[in-house]
């Protein structure tokens, strides 16, 4: 563990530098934080470890309130959304002082690496896209409609999440494929590959609001995100809107407002 | 023997820690006495299993104590207290002690955890000095902290009171009652996690 670069060139947090029965794992770094997989209690509860660093080029006062304020921020709306009934991971410990935030890991992969290896495993000449146009977009469209009523319930439960993206929705293996993964191949496998949960993920840019504006707001970075990264399911989009409108009763004046950020983009002032 | 040794993923290296469960004790009112004592010998974070759902719940007030330790700051006298606070989902320490503490009479059910850190080695008390010390001192009969356990215990009406359970809708649409009681655990071990802040 000691001599893996990403440990000795960014120390963890010392939690991570206690026994367990597995060495932690940097999963991802971004600019405000890195997340670990590593255990929580027992060997078989894999869990996330988010951890936001201090910044040296910060007053140690103001990043120490910084840092408090974020974790605490991100852990009460997912404490939020989890009694709702929002498909969320759970929080299992926190250390503001620390800087981290201890989660449930979700098992499963992103939305986005979904829809594109779904995409992906068409055929690629002309007249066989034609074919497939017509093939069967039934899962497709399905998980159009979860992610659809996630937002919904997400909306509904006055929790608008800043960074709506295919890569912060997980795709949550169903739990009886979890053990026993090679069973079917080929066609019994490309049927499920789009099966499961929607799990929203990355709660750091997430805010407490009801307002129509910023709900809207949500649903355009979404917009924008899908139509770039998965352009050729560009026009099921509207089946996500479509099942957030079922999930959510308020969801008319959202789309309406929808209409307005669309044409001008997602910043209503022009400051920031 | 009843006494365990919990391994605990991410616990301090110096870290020992003991667990045992009483049933049908008779004396709760003796070692709330030693307690409000503080009498040294008897630190042990004894806990009301009417007001706990699973062992890993109990788990994770440990874990969450080792984290508070990590960087200082305990807001209770000891880790023991601490462990008992930890349950809380709110700051109030009075509350956490009357909820998930002994209180005498009522109290008939005791999960026991004893925390010893390693530091100066020779004043260590083996797990055969502890189990001696609760089994002299604790009138009850020493039981697995098994789930099952711990499930005859549970006082759910309380619980539900306690994390502010009742109405909320993430359980009021799972349907077979081991999902319920998983997502409740859930909810539970999210709200120590937050402890009020």
């Amino acid at each position: 563990m000691s001599n893996s670069p990403a440990m000795t060139e960014f120390p963890p947090p010392q939690i991570l530098t206690y026994p367990a029965s597995s060495a932690p794992v940097l999963i991802a770094q971004g600019a405000e934080g890195r997340l670990y997989k590593t255990t929580y209690l027992l060997p078989d509860q894999p869990c996330a470890l988010k951890y936001r660093p201090s910044k040296p080029y910060r007053h140690p006062i103001l990043d120490a309130r910084l840092t408090r304020a974020r974790i605490l921020a991100e852990a009460r709306v997912l404490q939020r959304c989890r009694r709702e009934g929002v498909p969320v991971p759970a929080v299992y410990a926190t250390n503001e002082k620390a800087g981290w935030l201890m989660m449930e890991w979700v098992d499963g992969a992103p939305v986005r690496q979904r829809i594109n290896e779904w995409l992906g495993a068409r055929p690629d000449t002309e007249a066989a896209q034609v074919e497939a146009q017509s093939a069967d977009q039934t899962p497709l469209i399905s998980l159009m409609q979860r992610i659809g009523s996630a937002i919904g319930r997400l909306h509904r439960t006055g929790v608008v999440h800043g960074d709506l993206t295919t890569s912060n929705m997980i795709l949550q293996r169903p739990k009886e494929h979890q053990h026993n993964g090679h069973t079917g191949e080929g066609a019994m496998e490309k049927g499920k590959a789009l099966e499961g949960h929607v799990v929203l993920i990355d709660f750091g840019l997430a805010t407490q609001s009801s307002s129509e504006e910023d709900r809207a707001v949500d649903l355009y970075v979404l917009e924008r995100a899908f139509g770039s990264t998965h352009p050729r399911a560009e026009e099921l989009f509207e089946q996500v809107l479509q099942s957030y409108k079922e999930t959510f009763k308020q969801a008319p004046a959202v789309l309406r407002k929808l209409e307005d950020v669309r044409m001008r983009g997602r910043k209503r002032s022009m400051l920031g | 023997m009843t006494l365990e040794t919990l391994t605990l993923e991410l616990l301090p290296p110096t870290w020992r820690v003991h667990a045992a469960f009483f049933k049908g004790v008779v004396n709760s009112e003796f070692l709330q006495e030693q307690l409000l004592g503080r009498n040294a010998e008897f630190e042990y974070a004894f806990i009301d299993a009417s007001a706990i759902v699973s062992r890993q719940q109990v788990l994770s007030a440990l874990f969450n104590v080792a984290v508070v330790a990590e960087t200082g700051g305990l807001q209770t006298p000891n880790v023991h207290s601490e462990v008992v606070c930890s349950l809380s989902p709110g700051k109030n320490i009075a509350e956490a002690y009357r909820r998930w503490g002994i209180t005498p009479g009522t109290t008939k059910d005791i999960i026991i955890l004893k925390i010893l850190t390693l530091e100066p080695k020779s004043e260590c008390p083996t797990a055969d000095d502890v189990w001696t010390h609760l089994r002299k001192h604790v009138d009850g009969r020493p039981v697995p902290l098994t789930d099952d356990e711990i499930d005859g215990s549970t006082d759910w009406a309380k619980v539900r009171k306690y994390y502010k359970l009742n109405g909320a809708p993430a359980l009021e649409g799972i349907q077979d009652d081991a999902g319920r009681k998983k997502e409740a655990e859930t909810l539970i071990i999210t709200s120590m996690a937050l402890r009020g802040l």
